[in-house]
């Protein structure tokens, strides 16, 4: 009994050292991004131009880069995404061909971004002939997105009972006045949730930008969606790998990875917040 | 489906056409993303072609050896590179699996429920650290560690690219064996605590073995996300391009190939089109983890309902 007991004990324990081990890693890299970063930002950091061989000054191009790679990314993913997963979830019927697409749609989010990347090469620079641009690699982002997208949003609209779309059409309402007014008011905020998540991800990632439209120094900031960009991601890479004095320019590494970081983490936080908010109202 | 419920209900002429017009819109968008998504496929494949005629698929699949800027003799040999990513990928697997089905363990079976509360945005959290981040990580913080640990000039190789990706895989492997635990029907577990086992035997015993199909599908898409991983590797294995020989080796894989190179070729060249062909066995590599992965994962879910 007590040797039972005992490694019982023994095993709990070995989870819990593993948790331990997860959570110490993650504070081991939010506190030396943070203490090491934190000593470089300051205002002129965040809204000046590089200077001097990007040995100096801040990041002010890299910053709207990202948002405006990202704005594109959301504006080509939300609509097409929503509306697919609407499709799929209220239209289609569960038959062959629709399962088939569910599992494409599944298998595509596990794509290597870096296979998105050289389709936006193929596609949108050269096919298109956008050239190298935001425009480009917004859309190169936007594709990547989708598939993370559509099914969030699906299973935000599979947790909408079956009843409300039934009560609405039970008194005489069309299809896409029961979707309109009974399932997608109680939808919408968990497909926000979901795509703000994706969009986070989207504007942390480096890959499929670095042969679509991202750029290693800009004097200026981009003017027009055709003009190249930099981006905050691949602003960090340059620093720590591409640079010619990497050692100098270590400070404004950890500066832009503290930028980056704490971008990400704020629309993680604005897209757990809402799901929270929506729990709330759920449970009321 | 419209068809039925227009049949039902007697409707004027303008809110049927208005339905079908909705309808319509929406089957459009539906068919539009999944003919891009299917369009990506295609374009790999097309554009990959000319290197296979150009190359020849023996000397790809078969040569140890990528120097495709030579100027005697372009070689276009993907072995090693293939080899380097399934090294730092397993290397990978062997550290995340056993941390994350743990983790995945304590969540779901131990921790109390404000335990949980705190703990599980850690997983969050670190499944959403940009991957540019844990490879700059993995130059200033496991890199120097590791050239002190085992006294080598630096320490970007293969077991850092390793340490990374399983940071990278880990929030992908506990989420999922926490569902997969989670989903074991509450009769086994009683009926073995019932029979005098404690929680402990209980958790090895039924809950792990009755979660294997879902763990199994964890891990391998996981395996899936540290495969296609690209700039963690490209920052912290070193890129040399040669046959790796051990886990202090200086690996390239597939992906860092691709990010290296590509922005330096130009377009429409045999070794343009040879990139595009090691992305497309990229993509068929992670489709196949992918779908293996999901027919497991479906099946589980037949099984447990």
């Amino acid at each position: 009994m007590n040797t039972r007991k005992l490694s019982e004990k023994l095993g709990f324990a070995m989870l819990a050292a593993c948790m331990l081990i997860v959570t110490l890693l993650l504070a081991v890299i939010l506190f030396d991004i943070a203490s090491k970063g934190a000593g470089r930002i300051s205002w002129g950091f965040l809204s000046e131009m590089p200077r001097n061989g990007m040995t100096e000054g801040g990041i002010l191009p890299a910053i709207v880069g990202t948002f405006l790679v990202t704005l594109i990314t959301a504006v080509l993913a939300i609509p097409l995404g929503m509306g697919c997963a609407i499709y799929l979830n209220e239209y289609a019927t569960d038959n062959q061909p629709t399962r088939i697409i569910r599992m494409a749609i599944r298998n595509l989010s596990g794509v290597p971004s870096i296979v998105y990347g050289l389709f936006g090469v193929v596609l949108f620079v050269q096919l298109i002939h956008l050239g190298t641009c935001v425009l480009a690699s917004g859309l190169t982002l936007g594709l990547m997105t989708l598939p993370w997208t559509i099914t969030a949003s699906e299973e935000a609209l599979k947790t909408v009972p079956n009843s409300y779309r039934e009560g609405a059409l039970a008194l005489g309402a069309t299809k896409w006045q029961a979707i309109r007014t009974n399932v997608l008011p109680y939808a919408v905020p968990g497909m926000l949730t979901g795509t703000i998540l994706g969009l986070a991800r989207a504007a942390g990632e480096t890959a499929p930008i670095l042969f679509t439209g991202a750029a290693f120094f800009l004097p200026f900031l981009p003017s027009s969606p055709l003009d190249q960009f930099m981006a905050l991601p691949y602003h960090l890479y340059v620093m720590s790998t591409q640079h010619h004095a990497i050692t100098l320019v270590r400070p404004i590494a950890y500066g832009t990875a503290l930028v980056l970081v704490v971008l990400v983490f704020a629309m993680n936080l604005a897209a757990i917040i809402l799901r929270y908010r929506l729990r709330m109202t759920r449970s009321e | 489906m419209t068809q039925r419920t227009e049949d039902s209900s007697k409707r004027t002429w303008r809110p049927r056409r208005k339905e079908s017009a909705i309808h319509g819109l929406f089957l459009l968008n539906g068919v539009l993303v999944v003919a891009v998504l299917l369009g990506i496929f295609l374009l790999l494949v097309v554009t990959s072609i000319p290197a296979f005629r150009e190359i020849g698929l023996r000397e790809f699949l078969g040569n140890t050896n990528w120097n495709p800027t030579s100027f005697v003799r372009p070689s276009y040999g993907i072995l090693a590179m293939l080899v380097s990513t399934f090294m730092v990928t397993l290397g990978a697997l062997a550290i995340a699996v056993p941390l994350g089905i743990g983790t995945a363990a304590y969540l779901s079976e131990v921790a109390s429920r404000r335990v949980r509360e705190i703990a599980k945005p850690v997983v969050e959290i670190l499944a959403g650290i940009p991957s540019v981040v844990i490879g700059f990580l993995g130059i200033v913080l496991v890199g120097p560690a590791i050239a002190r640990l085992f006294h080598l000039p630096n320490g970007l190789n293969a077991i850092n690219g390793s340490i990374l990706l399983a940071i990278m895989a880990l929030p992908t492997i506990v989420s999922l064996t926490e569902d997969a635990l989670r989903s074991v029907p509450r009769s086994y577990e009683e009926a073995s605590l019932a029979l005098g086992a404690t929680r402990w035997q209980t958790l090895i015993r039924v809950k792990i073995p009755a979660a294997s199909s879902g763990t199994t599908a964890a891990c391998m898409l996981g395996m899936g996300r540290a495969i296609g991983e690209t700039m963690t590797v490209l920052m912290a294995t070193g890129c040399a391009p040669a046959m790796p020989t051990s886990f202090l080796d200086s690996v390239r894989t597939m992906t860092a190939t691709i990010a290296i190179e590509l922005g330096e070729v130009p377009y429409n060249t045999t070794h343009y089109y040879a990139l595009f062909t090691v992305g497309l066995v990229l993509f068929i590599i992670t489709f196949i983890v992918n779908m293996v992965s999901d027919v497991v994962l479906r099946k589980y879910q037949k099984v447990s309902r």
